[in-house]
């Protein structure tokens, strides 16, 4: 086992090399743990929906909680225009959640610790929702930089911050994410490193730290994957419903 | 001998974890380039593949699940709604029956009782003239027996008193004479004796 925290986030290549042209496709653990987490999905989800009792069992249950907790979650900040987008928010929500937590059980990888993963998704999300915007509202979009009742002095200087941070959202999104899994993994591994070291001065002090910073973990987890989908309503609910 | 073993422990990882954070510095792994496009390729593929056959498969699925749920449920209520009303009015019904036969109960009791008073009137009356009529009789036959008493008790005190007058004097008297004294005393006494 490698002593380094930071070896956990490695990717290597599982099976032989693939190449389109010049690109590197090859499958990695990261790819395994993607499709694991997809597979899983769509297992759980497949098994929830097969058949339709009066009452429910348990994995039915959990599948038809998560549809009414996302689709409340939709309608709450994106209002009910955005229902033609709650099957990519559900998936993108499921692919994080279940992303993040399979890097919670212990020697697996965690695809969302991966700047370039969150990135990709969030510069999605993004141009997705200025297209969305640009369609829905054709130029009048544009209005999404001006908010109203701003003196006309400030104008100038509040546009400019507007459209910063319109541009700052992909950043700002996939960071969120990256950095949350990548600074609560390495945490982890740096701690339970000490187990053993500190636990001779401290007993069982460090070990039930440990333990308590993984149930933390998994609280972040579940809320960045959270955090990551509500975002994604508000961008929506932007582009959607254009309030300023 | 056991601390110096523990030092010599803490000593040497810490030691171990000084290497740790050596080897930290040589950067992240998430920065390096080499598998960029694979991450891209494969998140695209898996995470398209799992948009598709959630939505065009699965959450359908789960969303006409919820719905015929619901919508069953809905009917369950609606159906124990009107159940609940029909057995309401159903009850109402029953009550007003019981009421209906109380108040035609009460109403037979009354008129038997108000015949079986009348049937008791009429035949007391009936027997009551009967008494009358044997009382009456029998006031008349007292009556005359009254009117009839004096006569006798006047007739025996006047042959009584001749009797005796005979037996004391021993002569005749003259019976009128007897009987006129009688008739007198009688008269003054009449009160006295057969005072009615």
């Amino acid at each position: 086992m490698a002593a380094n925290p930071m070896t956990q986030f490695e990717v290597y290549r599982i099976g032989p090399e693939i190449k389109i042209g010049s690109f590197d496709i090859s499958f990695t653990n990261a790819s395994l743990f993607m499709v694991v987490s997809s597979l899983a999905i769509l297992i759980i989800f497949n098994l929830g929906s097969k058949k339709n009792s009066m009452l429910p069992d348990k994995i039915q249950l959990l599948a038809e909680l998560s549809y009414t907790f996302v689709s409340k979650m939709i309608s709450d900040t994106a209002g009910s225009k955005a229902k033609p987008y709650f099957a990519f928010i559900f998936s993108l929500f499921m692919f994080v959640l279940f992303c993040n937590m399979f890097g919670m059980i212990p020697y697996t990888f965690t695809v969302t610790s991966h700047i370039i993963v969150t990135f990709i998704l969030a510069a999605f999300i993004f141009i997705g929702v200025t297209i969305i915007g640009f369609i829905k509202h054709g130029f009048g979009y544009l209005k999404l930089f001006v908010p109203s009742g701003v003196p006309i002095v400030l104008l100038p200087l509040i546009v400019v911050i507007e459209i910063i941070s319109y541009l700052s959202r992909p950043i700002s999104l996939s960071v969120r994410l990256f950095a949350n899994m990548m600074a609560g993994h390495t945490m982890m591994k740096v701690f339970g490193g000490f187990v053993i070291s500190l636990g001779i001065v401290g007993g069982w002090l460090p070990l039930s730290f440990s333990v308590a910073l993984t149930g933390l973990e998994i609280l972040v987890a579940f809320l960045q994957a959270y955090v990551f989908a509500i975002l994604t309503c508000i961008y929506l609910n932007d582009a959607l419903n254009l309030h300023h | 001998m056991i601390k110096k073993y523990f030092f010599q422990l803490i000593f040497f990882n810490l030691f171990i974890s000084k290497e740790v954070f050596a080897a930290e510095s040589g950067g992240m792994p998430q920065l390096n380039p080499e598998f960029w496009i694979s991450q891209i390729f494969w998140l695209t593929l898996t995470f398209g593949i799992l948009y598709v056959v959630l939505s065009k498969l699965i959450l359908p699925k789960i969303s006409s699940n919820l719905e015929l749920r619901k919508s069953q449920i809905q009917e369950n209520i609606e159906a124990a709604e009107k159940q609940r009303k029909d057995s309401k009015s159903k009850l109402k019904e029953y009550e007003e029956i019981i009421i209906k036969s109380k108040s035609e109960a009460k109403v037979i009791f009354k008129e038997t009782r108000e015949k079986t008073i009348k049937d008791i009137n009429s035949k007391r009356e009936v027997l009551e003239k009967q008494i009358d009529e044997e009382i009456n009789k029998a006031e008349k036959e007292i009556n005359e027996l009254k009117k009839a008493a004096p006569e006798k008790i006047n007739q025996i005190a006047i042959e009584t008193s001749s009797e005796i007058l005979k037996n004391l004097m021993g002569a005749e008297i003259n019976n009128s004479s007897i009987s006129a004294i009688v008739k007198d005393l009688s008269k003054k006494n009449r009160d006295k004796f057969y005072g009615n």
